[in-house]
């Protein structure tokens, strides 16, 4: 994998890959990618793609409060608040 | 009392050989004398898990007849727990406390369970040595030259060295049948959707599933009696009745089918493993099973199937990891994006970076088709082989894992340890149950044998798996060193 394919692919998962491990992760993607390789040989023509073990269907519920407001317990854990919202650096100028 | 199984303790407990604090109090003291050997835990819960331990013997005294309830045992890292750090074995996570208990943690401490403390385990479940942990690796208890197998080492080195009688583990590809296999324990991996999901950090969402690792099947019914409920918080929950999994240990096998796939016994497997595991084969047809050859023909593109389904699903799961709401946050980001990067990029070690990145090349724009979708048609063959062989056996058998421990740093290539899981991950990517026991040795370490179940089977593996408890004594073997 090249170096701007992969530094494009960090920038979608915002996520920062280091120099110092830019390589190993690099090399080990490509050791992946060689391994789900094999897959494209197999013919699926016809062939539902599965997505749930069971095939089961999303199941709704009623459109009920059940948890109440659970705020100050939620934020009690953030890495920085102000009366009850979440901070994060400024977005809009 | 750290010698005696589940059901032994439970029974004592209820004829008052001794209180829950007693025997809370001597697998604390064994954690502090002993885990410095292993690493096995993340974090001790000394004074929350005495506390549980008075309630339970308050709650035995007034006539309380749960079989696990006073009965200490640990938590995977994995399982939210109220007010007790929570850290998936990441950096990530190393200043979370979650707000609430997931359902299993509320359903063991409904049924009385003291938890003794959270168990080491791989970053977020990926891995097959517990060498990805921010926290450090965990040592085998019978080679502390070599891992414990993973990604559940840390509750499998816990049970094996007899720091607790029993761990919660979960299972994606292999990471409780895995661990069992290499630390001589009966490990779980239940049906998919039979255990709920609610809060055990999601890693692939459509293969993770909660289980054990215990001493024996009769523990493991134990467990899954109490772990097992239909819970409206998982939409995946499985709304189903949970039996009595102890009802059936008793029953004989005579007659049953068991299929051998081919597949499971071909190049990539250590001679002495399959030895042993052929050996236990021989010892279930003993017992009056029949066995039958079967093929499991889409065997081999398991693990690159999984490859790309468990990196997709974890690439969306862990997307909710930014540094915003909780978990690790960058110093000083300069704007919104650099907080996201930098943040994620401190919080995750390079193992669970790789499967980012793949998750993410395999579902971005002009590549689904050709990988995602592709790998969720060909899971379906895989599915149906098994639906296939179901139609004539009863049950699988074949080998855990490829080959006993491996010592640290052994393999460095991510492939090669992607290996590891080549005989469990179709059972995953299927959904279907699958249990791990001991059946011997070779070079002094453990070997696995492993059961395959129809959806729903788990008391029919654990009957299995207790009769051959019963004929054979595999199970009781320790590592040299635990006194």
């Amino acid at each position: 994998m090249e170096r701007s394919q992969l530094e494009k692919l960090a920038l979608l998962a915002r996520l920062n890959v280091d120099d110092s491990v830019f390589e190993e992760v690099s090399q080990g993607i490509s050791q992946v990618l060689g391994l789900v390789e094999q897959l494209q040989a197999v013919d699926t023509t016809g062939v539902e793609p599965m997505a749930h073990p069971l095939d089961a269907l999303q199941r709704l519920r009623p459109d009920e409060v059940t948890e109440g407001n659970c705020r100050d317990a939620y934020q009690a854990i953030a890495p920085q608040t102000e009366n009850g919202l979440y901070l994060v650096p400024k977005v809009i100028e | 009392m750290h010698k005696l199984s589940l059901a032994e303790l439970a029974k004592g407990l209820r004829d008052k050989s001794y209180s829950s604090v007693e025997l809370t109090e001597h697998y604390l003291d064994r954690i502090k004398r002993l885990d410095g050997n292993y690493n096995s835990f993340i974090t001790v819960t000394e004074e929350r898990a005495l506390e549980q331990a008075r309630a339970a013997d308050q709650a035995l005294a007034a006539g309380n007849t749960s079989p696990l309830c006073g009965v200490p045992i640990a938590h995977k890292d994995i399982f939210c727990t109220a007010g007790v750090k929570t850290t998936c074995g990441s950096r990530m996570l190393d200043n979370f406390v979650p707000p609430y208990d997931a359902t299993v943690v509320e359903n063991l401490g409904r049924a009385g369970c003291v938890t003794l403390g959270k168990t080491n385990m791989d970053e977020f479940a990926m891995g097959s040595s517990n060498e990805t942990s921010y926290f450090g690796l965990v040592k085998n208890p019978w080679d502390t030259n070599c891992v414990p197998g993973g990604s559940s080492g840390g509750s499998a080195a816990a049970v094996a060295a007899q720091l607790a009688p029993v761990a919660t583990a979960t299972d994606t590809g292999g990471s409780i049948r895995q661990p069992a296999a290499l630390c001589g324990l009966t490990g779980l991996k239940p049906t998919y959707g039979r255990i709920s999901r609610w809060g055990m950090i999601a890693f692939a969402s459509s293969l993770d599933q909660a289980g054990t690792l215990a001493r024996s099947a009769e523990d493991t019914a134990l467990m899954l009696g109490a772990m097992a409920s239909f819970d409206p918080k998982d939409s995946t929950s499985v709304d189903k009745d949970v039996p009595d999994y102890t009802a059936a240990l008793p029953d004989k096998i005579a007659g049953l089918k068991i299929g051998i796939p081919k597949e499971y016994f071909g190049e990539g497997l250590n001679a002495g493993t399959e030895q042993r595991v052929k050996e236990a084969i021989a010892e279930l047809e003993k017992l009056g099973a029949t066995l039958v050859d079967i093929s499991l023909p889409h065997t081999h593109l398991a693990v690159p199937t999984y490859y790309v389904i468990a990196p997709a699903e974890c690439s969306a799961n862990l997307s909710r990891f930014d540094g915003v709401r909780y978990g690790h946050r960058c110093d000083d980001p300069q704007d919104l994006l650099d907080m996201y990067c930098r943040s994620r990029g401190e919080g995750f070690g390079n193992e669970v970076k790789r499967r980012i990145l793949v998750g993410t090349y395999a579902l971005s724009a002009g590549y689904y088709d050709a990988y995602y979708r592709k790998a969720q048609q060909i899971r379906r063959l895989i599915k149906q082989d098994f639906m296939e062989a179901f139609k004539q056996v009863d049950v699988i058998a074949g080998p855990t894992a490829p080959s006993v421990a491996f010592p640290f740093g052994a393999k460095k290539d991510p492939v090669a340890m992607y290996m590891e899981d080549i005989y469990t991950i179709a059972t995953n990517l299927a959904g279907l149950p699958g249990l791990s026991l001991p059946c011997g040795l070779v070079d002094d370490k453990p070997v696995g044998l492993q059961l395959i179940g129809g959806y729903f089977e788990e008391a029919r593996l654990l009957n299995v798996a207790h009769q051959f408890q019963l004929a054979t004594d595999h199970h009781r073997h320790t590592p040299a060193n635990i006194d």
